[in-house]
């Protein structure tokens, strides 16, 4: 099953790659749709953020990991380096849970 | 160009680990940096085959990645002409590398600042990516780690620039909202994808 998701995923993305590359002069995109597509990724990568910080297995996911990612995006708001902002909200999770906060 | 293949050498490291501490065997993590070679799909296909609804990791995957099309057009110059060029060059065709090429003004600096911040982004998050697993089987216990807070705000931090844009904004967030709140009661995978719905919110004109 984990292939098969691999796969398709790999050949699918290829795909669309592949295609804008060759379609170059014979394949004009409604504009609705040109734009839609950028914000349809935005909107899926908003909710995977929302739901991995906020949720773990369809329960909530405790204090320490929604605090931790918010250090993260304060830092990523001020502009910090991406390093910063990944380390620095891990850390504070793993501080939080060291202190006994769920 | 150091900065950028800096930066994804992080992001792809932190999907190593956080793959490997999702479940996913090693190989597995490993040959999707190699093949599918695209981050935010790559960490939505983790998510979700790990809450076990792997259609919807295909499907939302693939979702994300249709954007790559309309990045093909615009930059399908600079990839050259000839079935070898567009056969490699496709594959190195991800958000960075099409941000920079449409940054030059001239056809001989696209074409050149393509190929190479094509290459060092596939190298350095392939490396990376190798070196997260790595972290990740060292490592037993990532939550004592806090790599789970790593994940959502390394994805904060990407897409963070396109939320400067207010349209965006408003669908982005519109879309996580109702996410989160049918997380509890749809089945895993469903809820990021409900996230579409944000598109409501799309102006009818440009």
């Amino acid at each position: 099953m984990l292939i098969a998701v691999i796969v398709a995923l790999a050949v699918g993305t290829y795909g669309f790659r592949l295609a804008g590359v060759v379609l170059h002069d014979r394949l004009d995109l409604p504009a609705p749709l040109r734009r839609m597509l950028p914000l349809a990724a935005a909107a899926l990568l908003a909710a995977l953020a929302g739901t991995a910080t906020l949720t773990d297995s369809g329960g909530f996911a405790g204090i320490s990991r929604p605090l931790g990612v918010a250090v993260g995006a304060l830092l990523a708001w001020r502009k910090a380096p991406f390093v910063v902002v990944v380390l620095a909200a891990a850390t504070t999770a793993a501080l939080l849970r060291l202190a006994g906060v769920p | 160009m150091a900065a950028i293949g800096l930066a994804v050498f992080a992001v792809g490291m932190s999907f190593g680990a956080i793959a490997v501490a999702s479940g996913l065997p090693a190989w597995a993590a490993i040959a999707m940096s190699l093949v599918v070679f695209a981050g935010g799909a790559q960490f939505m296909a983790v998510g979700l085959v790990a809450a076990g609804n792997p259609f919807a990791a295909v499907f939302a995957g693939l979702l994300l990645n249709a954007r790559h099309l309309p990045f093909g057009l615009a930059i399908a110059d600079a990839v050259g002409t000839g079935w070898r060029r567009r056969l490699v060059g496709s594959h190195i065709l991800v958000d960075e590398s099409v941000a920079f090429t449409m940054a030059q003004p001239d056809p001989a600096t696209r074409s050149r600042a393509y190929w190479m911040t094509g290459a060092t982004l596939f190298v350095s998050w392939n490396i990376g990516g190798v070196l997260g697993v790595l972290l990740g089987e060292a490592v037993g216990d990532t939550d004592a780690l806090g790599l789970d807070a790593a994940f959502p705000a390394g994805l904060i931090a990407l897409l963070l620039p396109s939320l400067r844009d207010k349209e965006t904004r408003n669908v982005a967030l519109a879309g996580a909202a109702v996410a989160v709140v049918a997380t509890p009661l749809l089945p895993a995978g469903l809820p990021v994808l409900l996230a579409l719905s944000g598109l409501l919110l799309m102006r009818r004109k440009a």
